[in-house]
């Protein structure tokens, strides 16, 4: 259980950076030009019930440790679950005999070392919750049990689980970087059965947060996941057409996904992209800034520093509308001819700026078309753009749900949809290191009966 | 040596210095009067994988993780904890925790390890040394030069080949005592050919429990280098996708994954036993037409999806899911097994020691029929002929279910007309099988890239099937 003090955490963390001065001293020792290397360790609780009883009760405990060496601009890289010293020699062996067998890349190489964090701010990423088994058992029982009494319709139940983990991730690398931090996350989630007539459908909600005073309520996420199922009872086809198209908050997140993907460097280097040769393009409406915000406190997704040990800096990656930035690590800013941004693992918390509607008002908005808030299947063509997916939600005539529908799907281009985002409302609710308002697409392909 | 329990002794036991007596006493310490069954699984799993882009091997990676996971059932109710320090103070308390679930009781008795038939369906080698690294970074750039040969409009290419030896062991309350080396070896390889700035791309690759040699054999490796070209190729000439219900016709082999996502996730044991699919209580009943018979065979010598034994050390089978239409049964580990009075299928399936088993899916395919698939094609006056899929998903509960189209033609008058852009294909899997039509002669299964994921577990997975005509999918592009 996840109950380390402060104190244990300092020599925990300590024990860590050994291992990985072990790794960076051994690499060296075995002829590496240059080395980089991670070790990780993390314990935690995942208990889950169904039908007010319990199912499963979980203890996890994992361990890892990542070694690259270079050997001039040839690398090899090697992990393993075991942090023996024993099997940080093994690792390095593995990964030098593996760099006997790669081939020159010139950018394969270690971050510049002026752009390396040399200190590791505080983001207030670590609260241990010293939860008892009995204790989670009950809070997920509760959460169960406000989905099963929210509506008569609530006829069985896939459960509610609640896991709270604990972690300790340290970096560094022969340039002088040595970075490790402690964090913690906690979450919530319920998924139940409704019925009516023969038909059946599911849906789930859910909570998490680095800090469980954070945590929704309990019966706030049953109730959701409750009324979230209730609301699918019923569901039609619809027949093909064509039509505007909403995309709840938590769906319209996909979307933001394809634009990371879209713009991230491996991608771009590779031609792997819709979005090609596009920074200082247009590619939304003016009104659209899209940004990443890595140092939020408490941020679900938050880092002061990258994969590469890269200090991490906010940014915007749309302005008006205008594609800023790809997002690049080192290597990939190297095959691009361009500076890393401290992306290398990623984007952190990522926002979007939401207009003044709320749900009704997008509702009204889109007037007469498909409300859709459930997205299946991997539709999205990296390459071109190009969009497919199965889809489930609402038809809406003059601003008013009519009625769920499903066994459909919505198609399009993703550069269109982009250019034909009409609004994005205030009405980011759902949570998540992600936040946006639901996205307005004014026309969409919906194939269907 | 070749015999399983002799190796993972070899390799996972006695490095950690555990002994018979002790794999009695965390067993003996798993179980108590209130535990219905207990089981430990060990295991020690290598991989090697090798990346060449732009014309250079620029990557490669090696990776070992051993653990063991400990588990306790009292009816319901599981108790789970896993441990990746195999020394025995650590596997003890592990123990310790996961049989917190069943109160009170003394130390169980176990019964005694008996090791059952071993199945030989793969042999237990180790594909990482089945080759020199020198040779498998030669094949990949011979993959590369072969990809490059075929046409000038190919921009990118990326090869990967990955190899994995994974030595399972199993020690069950109930007398299982059984292991298994499982290889597994998979190349893949991805183009992008770009035309007067239209780019598109084309994957392919494929795979087996088998060693490296596997990809040598016939050129294999660099047939998927074409099939890649080919694909790309195509795409560069596609047109967009219809929209709306109309005839598909879906190839042989890897568009078996329709089987998998529509019906196979909605006859595995827990959801059934749950009442969360939408096949639950319909054994017996029509799903699907007449001729239609699926099976879930965990027993194909050297396929992706085999297993010697589950990972509960259930011996795996050949189980029929749908009989000439009728559904005949669900798959399922031991835990669904025993609560629903059925017997283990040999489906009970882990991605490591660090996750619980549930019931899963092996090589799942639909058995040939009596037509030519040209046959097929010539009944449709107006369709859609989709030959490659990309991945797929099902609700088990609403029974909906999607699978992406990624290299397919329109069928006008009875012939393959015109390449269309990747579309989406949505249905509901309790009906699906019931508009089928015709089946074809030409029964294939796919080249050994699946996976499937179940609740944030992967494992490897086969689909398969014969040529289908399906009278009314919805097909989700943007044409008329």
């Amino acid at each position: 259980m996840p109950t380390a003090t402060i104190e244990e955490t300092g020599e925990r963390l300590a024990r860590l950076q050994g291992i990985i001065e072990d790794l960076l001293k051994e690499a060296e020792r075995q002829g590496a030009s240059a080395a980089e290397a991670s070790v990780g360790s993390s314990s935690g609780l995942e208990v889950s019930v169904r039908l007010g009883e319990v199912e499963t009760v979980e203890h996890t405990r994992d361990n890892g440790l990542g070694i690259t060496v270079y050997f001039g601009h040839r690398k090899g890289s090697a992990s393993t679950s075991d942090l023996s010293p024993a099997a940080v020699r093994d690792a390095v062996r593995a990964a030098c005999a593996i760099a006997e067998h790669t081939q020159e890349d010139r950018c394969a190489h270690l971050a510049d070392p002026d752009l390396l964090a040399t200190e590791v701010p505080d983001l207030d990423l670590c609260h241990p919750w010293s939860i008892e088994v009995a204790q989670a058992i009950e809070l997920a029982v509760a959460c169960e049990d406000a989905a099963r009494a929210y509506d008569p319709r609530i006829v069985n139940s896939e459960g509610a689980s609640l896991s709270t983990s604990f972690g300790l991730h340290v970096a560094g690398n022969s340039n002088g970087f040595m970075g490790g931090y402690p964090t913690t996350r906690h979450s919530l989630n319920c998924a139940v059965i409704g019925q009516q007539g023969d038909m059946m459908q599911r849906d789930y909600w859910w909570t998490t947060a680095r800090a469980a005073m954070d945590l929704d309520p309990a019966r706030t996420v049953g109730e959701r996941a409750a009324e979230r199922t209730v609301s699918r009872l019923g569901a039609r086809r619809l027949g093909t057409c064509e039509a505007p198209v909403l995309f709840r908050a938590e769906v319209a997140t996909g979307l933001l996904r394809s634009l990371v993907s879209a713009i991230t460097g491996s991608n771009v280097y590779r031609r792997s992209s819709f979005l090609l040769d596009q920074v200082g393009e247009p590619i939304f409406p003016d009104f659209v800034r899209i940004y990443e915000e890595p140092h939020l406190l408490r941020g679900l997704a938050s880092a002061p520093y990258d994969g590469d040990g890269v200090v991490t800096r906010p940014k915007d990656l749309i302005s008006a509308g205008v594609l800023q930035t790809y997002l690049l690590d080192t290597y990939s800013g190297c095959r691009l001819a361009l500076p890393t941004t401290g992306n290398a693992g990623g984007v952190r918390n990522l926002r979007i700026d939401m207009g003044e509607k709320d749900r009704a008002a997008m509702l009204r908005e889109l007037g007469t078309g498909l409300l859709v808030t459930e997205l299946m299947g991997h539709g999205v063509n990296a390459v071109t753009g190009d969009y497919s997916r199965g889809a489930a939600g609402f038809w809406v005539e003059n601003g008013e749900i009519q009625y769920p529908v499903e066994e459909i799907t919505i198609a399009g281009n993703l550069k269109e949809m982009f250019a034909g985002l009409v609004a994005v409302g205030n009405d980011c609710d759902f949570p998540g290191s992600t936040r946006t308002g639901s996205w307005l697409i004014d026309r969409m392909t919906i194939a269907g009966e | 040596m070749t015999d399983p329990i002799a190796i993972a002794r070899d390799s996972i036991l006695a490095p950690a210095g555990l002994a018979e007596s002790d794999l009695d006493r965390l067993l003996g310490s798993l179980t108590s009067a209130s535990i219905d069954a207990a089981d430990i699984y060990f295991q020690y799993s290598r991989l090697q994988s090798w990346v060449l882009e732009d014309g250079i091997l620029k990557d490669g990676s090696f990776s070992i993780e051993q653990g063991a996971g400990l588990r306790a059932v009292s009816g319901e109710k599981t108790g789970f904890a896993y441990s990746d320090e195999l020394q025995f103070p650590a596997l003890a308390q592990a123990a310790e925790a996961a049989r917190a679930i069943a109160r009170g009781g003394q130390d169980g008795r176990v019964k005694v390890g008996r090791a059952p038939m071993q199945r030989r369906l793969y042999e237990p080698l180790n594909p990482i040394e089945s080759l020199p690294d020198k040779e498998k970074v030669a094949l990949l750039q011979r993959v590369d030069a072969e990809a490059r040969r075929q046409d000038p409009r190919v921009r990118e290419v990326v090869a990967s080949l990955v190899a994995v030896q994974d030595t399972v062991m199993v020690l069950a309350d109930d007398g299982t005592l059984a292991a298994d080396i499982r290889p597994l070896v998979r190349m893949s390889v991805s183009v992008i050919a770009e035309e007067n700035g239209r780019r598109e791309q084309g994957s392919s690759g494929g795979g087996a429990r088998a060693d490296l040699g596997y990809f040598l054999v016939e050129d294999r490796a660099l047939g998927f280098a074409r099939e890649a070209v080919r694909l790309a190729l195509t795409n560069l000439d596609a047109v967009e996708a219809p929209a709306g219900t109309m005839t598909v016709v879906l190839g042989a082999g890897w568009p078996g994954v329709l089987l998998h996502e529509a019906i196979g996730h909605g006859l595995e044991g827990d959801f059934n036993r749950k009442g969360s699919s939408a096949f639950a209580g319909r054994i017996g009943e029509r799903v699907a037409a007449n001729g239609v018979t699926v099976v879930d065979d965990g027993t194909l010598p050297g396929r992706r999806g085999s297993l010697n034994m589950d990972d509960e050390g259930t011996p795996s089978q050949n189980t029929v899911l749908i009989e000439d239409g009728i559904l005949r049964g669900y798959m399922q580990d031991k835990l669904n097994a025993r609560l629903t009075g059925s017997a283990p299928t040999g489906n009970g399936r882990r991605e490591s020691y660090a996750h619980l088993p549930m019931p899963r899916m092996t090589n799942t395919y639909m058995l040939a029929g009596s037509r030519d698939p040209a046959e097929i094609i010539a009944s449709v006056e107006k369709g859609l002929y989709a030959v490659n899929f990309g991945g797929g998903q099902v609700d088990i509960t609403s029974g909906k279910f999607v699978f992406s189209a990624s290299e397919a033609y329109l069928i006008e008058k009875g012939r393959i007309g015109r390449p269309v852009k990747g579309a989406t294909l949505i249905g509901n899997g309790p009906d699906v099988l019931t508009r089928v039509s015709m089946i074809g002669n030409d029964l294939k299964l796919d080249e050994g890239v699946g996976t499937c994921g179940k609740e944030g577990q992967s494992v490897p997975v086969g689909v398969g099937q014969p040529t289908l005509k399906i009278d009314s999918l919805t097909v989700g592009g943007t044409g008329k």
